[in-house]
This record gives C-alpha cells, structure tokens and sequence, in this order.
C-alpha cells in the first residue's frame, strides 16, 4: 500500500481536522488544553473538591491562601476554589448557551436576508443595525432590566447583544456566495431555495461564522461577569464568577483573593479562547472573511 | 456635503423615536413594582391607590408613553420614585462626571494608542512590535472591572497612591480612566499601526527618504500625519464603547456618573430614572456614530453617497 492514501476511520478524521491541527500548534495546544482544563474542572467539581459551594462556616471566614484552600475562603468561610469550579458551571454554560442560541437566529436571520434581499432585507438590517450602534452592555442592560436578574435575563441578554453581529456576518457571507457558479447550477437543476440555502450556502459561511461565535463567546463571558458583578446575574447561593467579585469588590482590604481569582480565572480563558480563535482562523484561512463585516 | 449633514441628521429622527420607544415599553415589563419599595409595611389598598395614581401608573401605556414623550421633550424627565428628587437634576448632577471621565479615557486612549502604533509601524516585525502590540491586545482582553479593582488593590490599598473610590478632586480620576483607558488602546493602536505601515510604502515617504529626510522626521512629520486620519474617524465612533466601558468603571470605583445612577436605578425598580439615563446614554451614543459618519464624509466624499 501506498502511503499517499487517505487512512480513513474516527483516528484519522480527527487528525485531519482542523481543531485537532489547531491544537499541534505551541499557541493553540496552551489554550486549547487550558480551556479543556477548565471545562473538565467545572464538569467533575463535586469529584474535585471535598467542600460545598454553599455551606457557611463563618468561624473559618476570610483565610488567606493556604494548603487546604488553595485560593483561601470568602466572607463566609465557603472555599474559593470550589466556588470558581462550581462558578465555571454557571458562567460557561450561560455563556456558551447564550451564544449558541444567538448563531442559530442570527445565522438563520443573516443567510434570509442576504439571500432574498428586497424588503425583508432592508426591514431586517434597520433593527440590527440600530443594535449594532449601540455598545452590548447597554443592550445586555436594557434586556435585564425587562426580564429581571437571574440567569434567565442573562441569557436573553447575551442573546441579542450578539445577535446583530452574527446576522450581519452570515448576512454578508451569503450575498457574497450566493452569485458562485456552483449555486447556479444548483438552481437551474431546479433545486429549491431552502435546498439552496442550507446545502450549499450555509455550509460555506459556517466557519468564519462559527469562529465569530467562538471569539463571541470569550465577549460574553465578560459580559456575564460584568452583570453579575452589577448584581442582576446568577442570583446567590448560586455561583458565578462575576457574582463572586460582587460580593467581593467590598472586601478588597480584608480578602483581596476574594476577587484576584475569579477575576484571573475569567481573563485566563478569555485570553485563551481569543488565542485558540486566533489559530484557527490562520489554519481555516478565513481570516480576511471575517473581517467583511 | 450641507446635502449629506442634512440628510444623516433626519436620519437621527425615527431612530431616536425608535430607541424612545424600546426604551419605555422595556421598562413598563419590568419586573418589581416601585410602588411596592415605597409603601410601609400595613399600608391600605388605598393609599397604594393613590401612589399609583400620583405616578400615573395606572393609564394605558400609550397615553404614559406620550406623556412621557411630550415631557422629555420639554425637559421635564419626571420624578424619581424611590430617590423622590426631579430625574432631570439626578441626570444633570452626574451628567457631568460620566463625561469627564469619558473624555478623559478618550483622549488618553488615543494618545497612548497613536504613540504605541507609531513606535510597532516604525519597528515593524521587531520583537518590540510583537511585545507592544500583543501587551495592548491582551489588555484589551481582560474584563475593565477586574483590572479596575486590581488597580484599586496595587495603587489604592499596597501604596496609597490614590484614593480608593469617590470622586473628590483629580486623584480620584486617575485610575478610572487609566482602566477605561488601557482598555480602549488596542483598537486605536492596531488602526495607527496598519495606516502607518500602509503609508510607508507611498512614493512620497521614499521621497523623503531619498532626500536624506532623518527616518524618525518622517515617521513623526509624514507618515504619522497622513495615518491619522482613519484614527480620527473611528475615535468618534468609540464615544459609545467608551460610555459602556465607563458604566461599569463608575460602579467599580463608585463614581456618581451616569453608570452608577443606571445601575443603582435598576436595582431599586426606579423607572423614570432608568428610562431617562438609558436614554440620554443612547443619544451620547447616536451623537459619537453621527460625529464619526461626519467627519468620514468630510475627509472621503465617496461616503456622502452612501446615504440615499
């Protein structure tokens, strides 16, 4: 056998594929793996740690970092460290969720309107434009204050700050691609538009698009902390990582650890995931694509 | 051009109405009830009656809205429920705090930015570009209200340098707009940069270069000049990402801006305050993209056409 033949099997498909190439690269295999790590450590916290996130024991309040709370403990005696892996459930999942939702409408709502065009278009384009002018945490602001703080709010909230951004790419990807050859021909073989649609287009704009949606992700988990630092995200006992540095912006004299770890948490895997972006973008090559927004 | 300036300043019209109108019926959703913070405990059905009557709670909400409407255009924003004060003063007392500290963290934005971007455009490739440009861009990562209260911990709390919070005197504008500030580099750096890089190709540049120009008169008299203007043009469209950024700095270091009132409202349930800084926030924002589409089309008339 001759080695220039494709291995085929779930091995080889992985190898091929472009996280797995993202992640042989030195910068993509340090924020890859750091992001793996802190999904596997918000995944398996109870495993991970001997403390509860929400049981009080006020006589062991405000330790300092020491051997048995490696980040020290709050102003009610709870683990640090337990409570930013129990965080990362909240923050992470709201986040990740929230965008998620946001591709499926904003992709649903760009790839419509950039491909009949007309009327619907331009009714489509006043509202996300009027969103786009305006910075995502006034939105995220407005959004909550209807809804109310809470994890519902934020979600929504995160929803249609990013809404705007997500139409406006699949939106310019489609009417870049829908002029090709290739989706000619399709239609003079008589395919339908929703054949047109989600065969040919929708698959062609979905990395640059699913890139956006991954660097997004990173945005929006500041803005999850943001609100929560405000008081209007994941309500207490419940964990987040921006309700943690709420709580504690008031003890920065007794308890600095209370904030510097949440707080690093967050801008590690903010940092990571814009590096992780950054690497797949160079190996999709789609770089330039992105930038047609 | 006067064609143009008429034209985009319509524009603002239906939009303004548009976010009014947003504005107000998110609000009227809210959950909470005002009326509830302000009776005490025991208090008669009626006399929660005749709260809700005096705020005008109890009519249709389009009549509300245009009540509303009508008063904010005459200046009147109504009266706060829970702070019991005239919102308009409340607005007008912190107006200015949020606009010193904007302005501030704008300019000090720009400036580190244009000089960071000049420094990495005129070592292209050197590891002093790399290391710049990477430092503002993680910078830029980071959440402001993290660095905001790392900032508090290092020069408030370890050295005293400033003071902690308030907003007594310019010491206390220090750090809020150095975190604002650190923030906002990026972008104006990265855009100096690539202007820069882009006019040091020009025939002109090698011009100067050939007249035995000295390299630094020509990246600082030449090429900076004529690469300012991009970064002219997207510093007024940052008047709302500066805004949004000084909501949470205010917060942070418990300025009594804009931000702080917004969030402080929000909290108490207090709507004619929360509607009025959400609204005059959205008007400094239209206001910023109107400036910059302005100064666009008075520096690149293709753009005057772009509006038809």
């Amino acid at each position: 056998m001759s080695g220039t033949v494709h291995k085929t099997g779930i091995l080889a498909t992985i190898r091929r594929s472009v996280a797995w190439r993202a992640l042989a690269t030195i910068k993509g295999g340090v924020a890859g793996g750091f992001l793996l790590l802190v999904v596997l450590g918000a995944i398996f916290a109870p495993v991970l740690t001997p403390y509860d996130y929400d049981i009080q024991a006020l006589t062991n309040a405000f330790q300092p970092p020491s051997l048995a709370h490696p980040m020290g403990t709050d102003e009610f005696g709870r683990d640090v460290l337990t409570r930013i892996l129990y965080g990362a459930r909240t923050s992470l999942s709201v986040s990740v969720v929230a965008i998620s939702i946001s591709l499926v409408f904003g992709m649903t709502l760009g790839a419509a309107a950039g491909y009949f065009g007309g009327r619907f278009d331009r009714m489509v384009m006043v509202v996300v434009d009027l969103t786009w002018s305006f910075p995502e945490i006034l939105v995220a602001l407005m959004l909550v204050a209807i809804i109310g703080p809470g994890v519902t709010g934020t979600l929504v909230a995160i929803c249609v700050a990013y809404l705007a951004q997500f139409t406006r790419l699949t939106r310019s990807q489609v009417m870049a691609l829908k002029t090709e050859t290739y989706v000619e021909a399709a239609r003079g073989l008589g395919a339908s538009h929703a054949f047109i649609l989600f065969r040919h287009l929708l698959p062609n704009c979905l990395g640059p698009v699913l890139v956006a949606g991954m660097l997004a992700t990173g945005d929006a988990i500041i803005l999850e902390a943001t609100l929560g630092f405000f008081g209007l995200g994941a309500q207490p006992p419940t964990p987040s990582w921006g309700g943690m540095m709420s709580s504690g912006s008031g003890l920065l004299f007794k308890g600095p650890w209370i904030i510097l770890f949440p707080g690093l948490c967050i801008a590690l895997t903010v940092v990571a995931i814009n590096l992780f972006g950054d690497v797949l973008l160079a190996k999709l090559d789609i770089r330039d694509r992105l930038r047609v927004v | 051009m006067l064609g143009y300036v008429i034209r985009r300043i319509l524009m603002l019209v239906p939009v303004f109405f548009a976010v009014s109108v947003v504005i107000f019926s998110m609000i009227h959703m809210l959950p909470g009830d005002p009326i509830e913070n302000l009776l005490r405990v025991g208090s008669s059905p009626a006399q929660r009656e005749a709260l809700t009557a005096k705020y005008g709670l109890d009519r249709p909400l389009v009549e509300q809205y245009l009540l509303w409407m009508g008063n904010v255009l005459t200046g009147d924003l109504g009266t706060a429920i829970v702070q019991r004060r005239p919102v308009a003063q409340l607005v007008a007392q912190a107006l200015p705090y949020s606009l010193t500290l904007g302005g501030l963290a704008l300019c000090f934005s720009t400036v580190l930015g244009v000089v960071v971007g000049t420094i990495a455009a005129s070592w292209r490739g050197s590891w002093l570009d790399q290391g710049l440009m990477g430092g503002v861009l993680f910078g830029s990562m980071l959440p402001n209200f993290w660095i905001g209260l790392l900032m508090i911990l290092v020069f408030s709390v370890s050295l005293g340098w400033t003071p902690v919070s308030g907003a007594r005197g310019w010491e206390s504008l220090v750090l809020p707009v150095l975190t604002i500030g650190l923030g906002g580099t990026a972008l104006v750096a990265r855009v100096t940069r690539i202007a820069m890089i882009d006019t040091q190709g020009k025939d002109f540049v090698l011009l100067l270069h050939a007249k035995g120009v000295h390299p630094l008169t020509i990246q600082v008299r030449h090429v900076l000049r004529h690469a300012l203007i991009p970064v002219v043009t997207i510093l007024a469209l940052r008047i709302g990402w500066i805004l949004g950024g000084a909501v949470t700095v205010e917060v942070v270091f418990a300025r009594p801006g804009l931000g702080s009132l917004l969030i402080k409202s929000l909290n108490q349930h207090d709507y004619p305050v929360v509607q009025a800084s959400l609204l005059i926030l959205a008007m400094a924002v239209m206001l910023g993209t109107l400036m910059g589409d302005l100064l666009q089309a008075a520096m690149d008339p293709r753009f005057r056409d772009s509006l038809t």
